[in-house]
């Protein structure tokens, strides 16, 4: 196998671990929270897109019984994703809630601000 | 089937659906009775299950009635029915607290849903601990830890809240990574059952999935079980949260992380290939140890003792890693033993600190001046966790503690185990601290002032327990002894 | 945003039809695409148009937030207790088979539509719930 089939073929897992890292990166480097949070949501993303491109069957359908179709996708991850879709509007509407809170005590949502109030 | 059958659905759905129930009760001492009530079912429940595993073997339960690889399967051995005891018996013996402790400690606007929350992660975590089927585990792994983030941002002073916004940030990326190893794993299995997985593994274990999965799974629960150095969320959490909850979280959160690990590398993907392939013990045995060594020494120079303690535990769930990395049977009993042991002593320690600031408002070295005369009966729950916390005999600090420097010889690794007895010896100085102020300073002046018994009575017990367990160890080593024969041993 | 007429106007005849077309999706989700997680979607959105377009007074009118907690509550507890249920008929937790000891196929088809309106219910209230909370803070403020 070479290179280039190697990139090719696995062009959506590649996607998915590109934005896994853009993700990672965001919320480390970031000091303000909501961008925090949109990075987090991308590294989340990420991992969805990854299920997804793992249920992939070539040529399959989507996974709807019908009388033409032959082959589906597996649809395990879909629904696995679904729940995972759920805790990561759980984790994301918590986290805003969390801002705003914070943004009431501390006037600020920047972390080297709020280090400053901190601080004294 | 009777009810004796039923048993594992009840343990999670009994919190699950009490949860919802005591939001609607409304008035907070319904809802308190409520929540105590639904506390104590599920620890008996724990309890019934505990013997009956040790009688019978483990006890396997189909969801919806599935059969075991399609649906979701509950498995529980003598290591999940251990933690299934200690993560209810925590709840049982801190939630009575509650009704008091959160007058002072949680900020007004969240307490009537505060017990409803608690119980939501009572469920989350025994789910955690029962389940057989690896996703479940994940959704179970994240209604925990939502509810533990909400929990902690509970507390009164302002940094809770960006404590739990931190916790939330790296507790969502450790579960991320553990929702990508499950995902690589699922790819190259096609199963999501745990002892089906681990039957079908070892065809694919040469394969780079496999090994990017086992190295996401590592990461995601060190990030959980706050091995360090992933472990940068749980000082400031454990210090702002309403000391109930550090008390229940210090006793169980990252003892569910320790468990998990386990479970993922003796259950899942097996110790030979775990600990002789991926040689996994090479991480796991420089980074608990660093972490003992780190977290002891920070907890030294800690002025809050709340911190302090956060930091004690960053070194315990150092012992627990070091323990598991050390592959032999007796470092297996260790980690087991200790998960249970260290959850004891820990809440006994928070619980301690709520008693102080139910009394004090605070619980930094200031206020712990002449405590020794005017909270007698709390410093003395101080003084008796804090022993078994350096692992004086006759506790439960020094049986783990046994058996740990038991296994680092096993290994072959002398040196590591008077890396083990020097961080003891670090124990000594912060436990010592404490002392030295609540007892040999002039206390301000002020009659004896008792903590109410409401909040003591948890410590106490607590307390109580490890120096009972410290004598009679057949409970935690013989479970873990069971556990460990079970899983496999040494690799 | 209720300055403007149109939008005002279109809304309130939408707002019907997607409350409708929630239902409908809930209740086709047994055997096509749907459920109660996409109807609940769809029904919080309903309400989310109108708040955005009548703002937060008018709309806690309609779904005062005790109502929607009580949802949240309700629709798990139909989950929960749909389990609690198959249980006390001797089957395990949620196996719907035991809901009709004659016919365990019609037994299976009556606990996934009580267990998706759980569902339906609860999302329906969290999303309608995590939106209301935050646009109540804002008018507070």
């Amino acid at each position: 196998m070479n290179v280039i089939d190697f990139v090719m073929g696995h062009a959506l897992q590649w996607g998915s671990v590109a934005l896994l890292m853009i993700g990672l990166y965001i919320v480390m480097t970031r000091g303000n929270l909501i961008k925090k949070v949109a990075g987090l949501n991308v590294f989340q993303g990420a991992v969805f897109l990854f299920y997804i491109s793992i249920a992939h069957v070539r040529d399959g359908t989507a996974p709807i019984v019908h009388e033409d179709a032959v082959l589906y996708a597996n649809p395990l991850p879909h629904v696995l994703i679904l729940t995972a879709i759920v805790v990561a509007v759980a984790t994301t509407s918590l986290a805003l809630a969390l801002i705003v809170r914070i943004r009431e005590s501390y006037g600020s949502i920047e972390e080297d601000e709020m280090a400053k109030v901190d601080m004294g | 089937m009777g009810l004796l059958q039923q048993l594992p659905a009840l343990q999670v759905a009994v919190p699950l659906i009490g949860a919802p129930l005591c939001a609607l009760v409304g008035r907070p001492r319904l809802a308190w009775m409520f929540a105590v009530a639904v506390a104590w079912i599920t620890f008996a429940i724990s309890i019934a299950l505990l013997e009956h595993v040790l009688d019978a073997g483990p006890i396997h339960y189909t969801m919806g009635g599935w059969p075991e690889i399609l649906g979701i399967a509950y498995v529980i051995d003598p290591l999940n029915a251990l933690v299934l005891v200690l993560v209810s018996g925590m709840a049982a013996i801190i939630m009575p607290a509650t009704r008091i402790g959160i007058d002072v400690e949680v900020v007004h606007r969240a307490r009537h849903l505060f017990h409803t929350v608690a119980l939501l992660a009572l469920a989350g975590m025994l789910g955690i601990a029962i389940t057989g089927d690896i996703f479940n585990l994940y959704v179970f792994l994240e209604i925990s830890s939502l509810a533990s983030y909400a929990l902690v941002a509970m507390g009164i002073d302002r940094r809770a809240t960006r404590a739990a916004f931190h916790y939330l940030v790296q507790g969502t990326i450790g579960a991320t990574f553990i929702l990508v190893g499950i995902g690589l794993a699922y790819m190259m299995t096609g199963t999501l059952n745990m002892a089906d997985m681990a039957a079908r593994l070892p065809g694919v274990s040469h394969t780079a999935p496999i090994q990017a999965a086992l190295a996401f799974i590592l990461i995601g629960t060190a990030i959980k079980a706050a091995i360090f150095p992933a472990h940068s969320w749980m000082p400031n959490a454990y210090t702002y949260a309403p000391s109930l909850v550090s008390a229940f979280f210090g006793a169980t959160a990252t003892k569910i992380g320790a468990y998990m690990l386990l479970r993922f590398v003796y259950s899942v993907f097996g110790a030979d290939y775990a600990f002789d392939e991926m040689k996994i013990g090479w991480v796991l045995i420089p980074l608990g140890l660093a972490g003992a060594v780190a977290g002891s020494v920070v907890a030294v120079w800690q002025h809050d003792l709340r911190r302090m303690l956060a930091y004690s535990s960053v070194a315990q769930v150092g012992y627990i890693a070091a323990a598991i990395g050390f592959a032999n049977r007796d470092g297996l009993i260790a980690a087991i033993v200790h998960v249970f042991n260290h959850g004891l002593m820990k809440g006994a320690l928070f619980l301690v600190m709520a008693c102080v600031i139910h009394r004090l408002g605070k619980a930094d070295m200031e206020s712990f001046r002449g405590l020794g005369r005017r909270m007698p009966l709390t410093m003395g729950c101080f003084v008796v966790a804090g022993l078994s916390m350096i692992g004086v005999p006759a506790t439960v600090g020094f049986v783990s503690k046994w058996y740990l420097v038991s296994s680092a010889l096993d290994a072959g690794l002398w040196p590591l185990a008077l890396v083990i007895v020097a961080t003891s010896l670090i124990a000594i100085i912060y436990i010592w601290r404490v002392v030295d102020v609540a007892y040999f300073t002039k206390p301000p002046p002020g009659a004896r002032d008792e903590a109410p018994a409401m909040l003591l009575m948890p410590a106490v017990v607590l307390c109580a327990l490890c120096i009972v367990l410290g004598v009679s160890t057949d409970l935690t080593v013989g479970v873990a002894n069971t556990a460990a024969r079970l899983l496999g041993g040494a690799p | 945003m209720s300055e403007f007429i149109l939008v005002r106007v279109v809304v309130k005849i939408m707002v019907p039809f997607i409350l409708l077309f929630a239902l409908y999706v809930q209740m086709h989700g047994d055997y096509g695409p749907g459920g109660g997680f996409q109807a609940g979607v769809v029904f919080a959105t309903g309400i989310i148009v109108y708040t955005i377009v009548f703002g937060i007074r008018r709309a806690v009118e309609a779904v005062p937030m005790t109502a929607v907690m009580a949802m949240v509550c309700c629709g798990l507890i139909l989950y929960a207790g749909t389990g609690f249920a198959t249980m006390a008929l001797g089957g395990e937790y949620l196996n719907y088979s035991v809901l009709d000891s004659a016919d365990p196929v019609h037994g299976q088809h009556t606990g996934i539509i009580i267990i998706e309106l759980g569902v339906g219910i609860t999302v329906a209230g969290v999303l309608t719930a995590v939106f209301l909370v935050f646009a109540e803070r804002r008018a507070r403020r």
